[in-house]
């Protein structure tokens, strides 16, 4: 088979040559693929954020900015939707490790007075068929024009007013917390008016 | 090599008489967690077709430049590189599936059957040989894991490819892993009656 002998300088030559070329040829890809990359990213967002705030005309992910959770523990992408210079509402990328596998990222959308305008899952690792079913709109119509400052949003078994989702408490708890969490974010910074200042 | 296939037999053995899934049962580990849609099923089979086809043809060119003692992971970087090329190129252009398959892609370095081909045919043959074989191996490969795609799809979401045939739910169970083992079970064992019904070739 191999025609070259397996001396040690021949194993490292070609060991060395081999990872050389194909470092070289990955670092091409990479630079092709990094624009469209982030461009479909942005897409991804821009569409999520589409689907819970209407009515803006600036960038919300080019305007976007962090605030930290009221406990400090984690900090919030916030993404403003404003018309004419008006902050007119607030996407807010928010997420809950309590889920039954894995984080699950929400995109919420606020008016201005802290309803919500819809939520939507970006993202999620649950069981297909159990916990996959928080992103139908059963599930998620229940948190349409919601104030979660005088509607309790926790599931009924903890005694709020949302119908878990059948053989998937854990995924519905874990996305009313995520809801609740992106909430109070929303409102430690003054409905966002402080945050932005 | 004791017996030199023809190129039509190098293409089509890895279809059906040596598919990767359902006669040699390697890669048992992607085939069962992916295969929950249709499209899952082939999006991972194209992109092991793919990695498959680049890998041996290009293993079949520099075999002769690899000493024995480096030859796995020698394979192993070139394969690597490769699927590392599928990842970022499917992260690109079809970003919902990328994020759907998820750990399974860079899994796809290693995938015995990558490296087996690698190993037992492309290390050994031409170029061309080791292409066809790649692609038959590929084809195989992507049909089985679209197959029970479908199946699991249908019995499970009551939809193919993601078009709705009937608004209600399945039968949960296709959906979730013991429905990957079922449904490979039985398919397994119609190949097999199949083969038995048919006199035995060579």
């Amino acid at each position: 088979m191999a025609t070259i002998k397996s001396t040690f300088l021949n194993l490292v030559i070609t060991l060395a040559v081999i990872t050389l070329v194909g470092g070289l040829a990955l670092g091409y890809v990479f630079q092709w693929t990094k624009e469209p990359i982030a461009k479909a990213q942005m897409e991804k967002q821009l569409r999520a954020i589409e689907a819970v705030v209407q009515g803006y005309d600036n960038n919300p992910v080019t305007d976007k900015f962090k605030v930290a959770t009221p406990d400090g523990s984690d900090s919030l992408e916030f993404f403003p939707a404003m018309a004419a210079g008006e902050l007119i509402g607030m996407a807010i990328k928010t997420k809950s490790s309590k889920g039954y596998s894995g984080d699950i990222w929400l995109m919420v959308g606020f008016t201005m007075e802290g309803e919500i305008q819809r939520a939507v899952v970006i993202e999620h690792k649950e069981t297909p068929g159990l916990g996959s079913k928080m992103s139908d709109a059963k599930f998620l119509d229940q948190f349409l024009n919601k104030n979660p400052g005088s509607v309790n949003l926790k599931v009924k078994k903890d005694g709020g007013s949302i119908d878990a989702i059948t053989g998937a408490t854990i995924s519905s708890r874990a996305f009313s917390e995520a809801v609740q969490r992106a909430y109070e974010t929303f409102q430690s910074t003054n409905h966002g008016n402080a945050a932005k200042q | 090599m004791a017996t030199q296939l023809s190129n039509k037999e190098n293409f089509l053995k890895g279809i059906i008489r040596e598919n990767p899934v359902f006669v040699i049962l390697l890669e048992l580990c992607p085939t069962l967690g992916v295969t929950s849609s249709a499209i899952n099923g082939m999006g991972m089979g194209m992109a092991t077709l793919f990695v498959l086809v680049m890998s041996n043809a290009v293993i079949s060119l520099v075999k002769n430049l690899i000493p024995d003692k480096v030859r796995i992971p020698a394979f192993i970087v070139i394969i690597a590189s490769f699927v590392t090329v599928v990842q970022l190129l499917m992260a690109a252009y079809t970003p919902a599936l990328n994020e759907q398959l998820g750990i399974f892609i860079p899994l796809i370095v290693v995938n015995c059957i990558v490296l087996g081909r690698a190993e037992a045919f492309a290390s050994r043959n031409t170029l061309w040989a080791s292409t066809l074989d790649g692609l038959g191996m590929g084809v195989g490969f992507t049909f089985a894991l679209t197959l029970l795609g479908i199946i699991r799809e249908l019995l499970g979401s009551l939809s193919i490819f993601g078009f709705k045939l009937i608004d209600a739910d399945g039968m949960l169970v296709f959906v979730l892993a013991p429905g990957a083992f079922i449904t490979l079970g039985f398919i397994i064992a119609v190949m097999a009656w199949m083969k038995r019904k048919k006199p035995i070739k060579h």
